[in-house]
């Protein structure tokens, strides 16, 4: 017998689900910004759209990856 | 929602701040607090139809879960901007704390130790030490534990709203309660759920939200070899080698002598919290098996390892490429910043919109784990080793489990309660740093000879974690008293206040261990029948033989201690 636990959500999940949101906001920032980037040093490296993209990619990894499928029947 | 946001930034910051944050930081912060709240109603069904589910989150967490919840309840932002801070001040000996008083630890931990806290089927370490010794040992440790776990928990909180003051200029008060209230809540809906899974959630927030710093610091240095000559050229002294200056206390900025490194900090105090701190310790009593249980903090160590990427490494690279000086804490003028700012100097040097707030969630997400962590080892040891041994012997699990819930609740009143008793009295913060660090030497010395020596007693278990305690208190009195007296507990008059945390604790664990071996050979032992799965003589570990090499905990254990050595060689 499977204990309830194992219909539970995976924490993978929502850390890919918070990844994936938080990368598309600093990604669309980033991009916004472009041209004028904020004045930190190393700005000319973008490093903010690197990051964007970074977090994106991991984001949808683990949200595809342990997205919950439907089950077939036993 | 825009403007809501822009609300919340102006309702909460004041000038005067290091870090100005923009709307997509505030609304990355926002969609934080959302989130952990989120989890907390989702694992709510979970947590709520056993008190074994709530308190050992059902002990179904995989080694990977348990082992990155092991180390995210340690990675808290006060240890995170605490140890750049020592970085900046003390150079790379400050990594120190992270390899020699890590790994070795951890694996003693996994390899050695965890077997009979998961076999004896504990829900805590004073629940192990009253199978092992009795009673009376377990009150000691248990009333002790969870009297500073809660006050800790009050003075982390009141460290972030201090962080968040100074750094972002937010109001006190508005930090306290909506951090506390935010933790009450998911803690008290999820239990230990919710409390693992917010840790793992922040294991990644504070990687990615700090790791641009070492990225870019990197590239802005020309590298390690540029980084090197930048700190030479601006400071007197080595701050970039690890053991060549410990041949003498005078040789380093640390003020310590490598067998104070050696045996004090790696030997007692490493082992002393890896191994009977039940805050760590709890997630990985949380495993689903005895090997993940196992292989939990040995995962950590390997993390654990590479944190000076992200914690020692910024504190260097302010100390080369900064162009104004950091000063200590007591010396901080309108203008001048403290070492603790050095994180966030760090990130506002290069982090723009949304990476910053990605940066601040870190330290807050940091900050909040900490305490969630404080607080359900709070719960579980009040309720497992207080309030039902002594208190209300004979309720149902649905009882416990009620209590557990109340107690998270009582337990984040109780911390803001401390949290507003540090504002007016400093010094106490000071104090129950120190206070923390009696108990954690002498318990190592007990829970250490209880596994591995079928001859100790009950009352040599008692004594010993009795004489340990109060020998330390002693000698921390005493040198607040008498500050020179600091050389005959460091064995040196060149010793520095760090050495004294080494040796006091060195101290400590012989006297323990010493009154348990003289009280134990003048006392009834237990029968064996009794300390079956508690002690190595009378316990059979199973045996890992039937997994492939590469799933074995002792293979890890191995790679672990490799890479170890090479960082050793490397940093020399």
């Amino acid at each position: 017998m499977k204990h309830h636990h194992h219909q539970m959500l995976s924490v993978w999940l929502f850390i890919g689900a918070l990844l994936l949101i938080y990368g598309l906001i600093i990604l669309t920032v980033s991009i916004l910004n472009y041209s004028h980037p904020a004045p930190v040093v190393l700005a000319n490296e973008h490093l903010n759209l690197w990051a964007g993209v970074l977090l994106t990619i991991i984001g949808a990894f683990y949200t595809i990856r342990f997205w919950p499928r439907k089950r077939g029947r036993d | 929602m825009n403007v809501a946001l822009r609300a919340i930034a102006l309702y909460v910051a004041n000038p005067g701040r290091i870090i100005s944050l923009s709307t997509p930081d505030v609304l990355i912060i926002a969609i934080y607090f959302v989130t952990v709240l989120g989890i907390g109603f989702y694992l709510k069904k979970f947590a709520g139809s056993s008190s074994e589910d709530f308190f050992m989150a059902g002990r179904d967490m995989s080694a990977w879960v348990a082992g990155l919840s092991f180390l995210s309840a340690n990675l808290g932002a006060l240890e995170l901007m605490g140890w750049a801070a020592a970085a900046y001040q003390y150079g790379i000996l400050a990594t120190h704390f992270y390899w020699i008083a890590a790994f070795p630890a951890m694996v003693f931990l996994g390899l050695v130790m965890m077997p009979f806290y998961y076999i004896s089927n504990t829900h805590s370490v004073p629940g192990y030490l009253q199978l092992r010794y009795g009673e009376a040992t377990r009150a000691l440790s248990g009333i002790s534990f969870a009297f500073m776990t809660v006050l800790m928990s009050g003075i982390n909180m009141y460290a972030m709203a201090l962080v968040m003051k100074v750094v972002l200029g937010w109001n006190i008060h508005f930090s306290i309660w909506v951090s506390s209230i935010t933790v009450a809540v998911y803690v008290t809906l999820g239990g230990l759920y919710s409390a693992i899974f917010n840790e793992v959630l922040q294991f990644f927030l504070i990687w990615l939200g700090a790791l641009v710093i070492p990225v870019a610091g990197m590239i802005e240095a020309g590298g390690w070899s540029g980084l090197v000559a930048r700190i030479n050229e601006r400071v007197q002294g080595d701050y970039v080698n690890l053991w060549s200056t410990l041949g003498h206390f005078k040789d380093n900025p640390m003020g310590v002598h490598w067998t104070g490194i050696v045996f004090g900090l790696g030997g007692v105090i490493a082992f002393g919290y890896w191994t009977t701190d039940f805050l760590v310790v709890q997630r990985a009593m949380a495993a689903k098996d005895l090997r993940s249980a196992k292989l939990a903090p040995i995962i950590a160590s390997y993390f654990k390892m590479i944190v000076p990427a992200i914690v020692i490494l910024p504190g260097l690279l302010a100390l080369g490429l900064l162009s104004f000086k950091l000063v200590p804490e007591s010396a901080v003028r309108p203008g001048l910043h403290s070492y603790n700012e050095v994180l966030p100097l760090m990130l506002a040097r290069y982090c723009g919109p949304g990476l910053l707030g990605l940066g601040v969630t870190a330290l807050i997400a940091g900050f909040m784990s900490g305490m969630a962590g404080n607080v359900s080892a709070f719960a579980t040891v009040w309720t497992y080793d207080i309030y039902r041994p002594y208190i209300h012997k004979r309720g149902t699990d649905k009882h416990f489990l009620l209590v557990g819930r109340w107690c998270t609740i009582v337990g984040v009143i109780v911390s803001i309660g401390t949290a507003y008793l540090v504002t007016h009295f400093k010094s106490i913060m000071d104090y129950m740093q120190a206070l923390v660090s009696f108990f954690i030497a002498p318990l190592f010395g007990t829970v250490i000879l209880g596994m591995l020596w079928k001859r100790a007693t009950p009352k040599g278990g008692f004594w010993g974690l009795l004489a340990g305690t109060v020998s330390s208190v002693g000698m921390y009195t005493a040198v607040v008293i008498h500050p020179e007296w600091l050389r005959y507990v460091a064995l040196s008059s060149d010793a520095k206040p760090m050495a004294e945390n080494l040796y006091r604790a060195l101290w400590s664990w012989i006297i323990c261990v010493l009154v348990t071996i003289v009280v134990s050979l003048f006392t009834p032992r237990k029968p064996a029948a009794e300390l079956q799965g508690l002690v190595y003589a009378y316990t059979e570990i199973p045996s890992d033989d039937d997994v492939p090499l590469y799933k074995r905990p002792i293979f890890w254990a191995v790679g672990v201690a490799i890479l170890f050595a090479i960082l050793q060689f490397l940093f020399w």
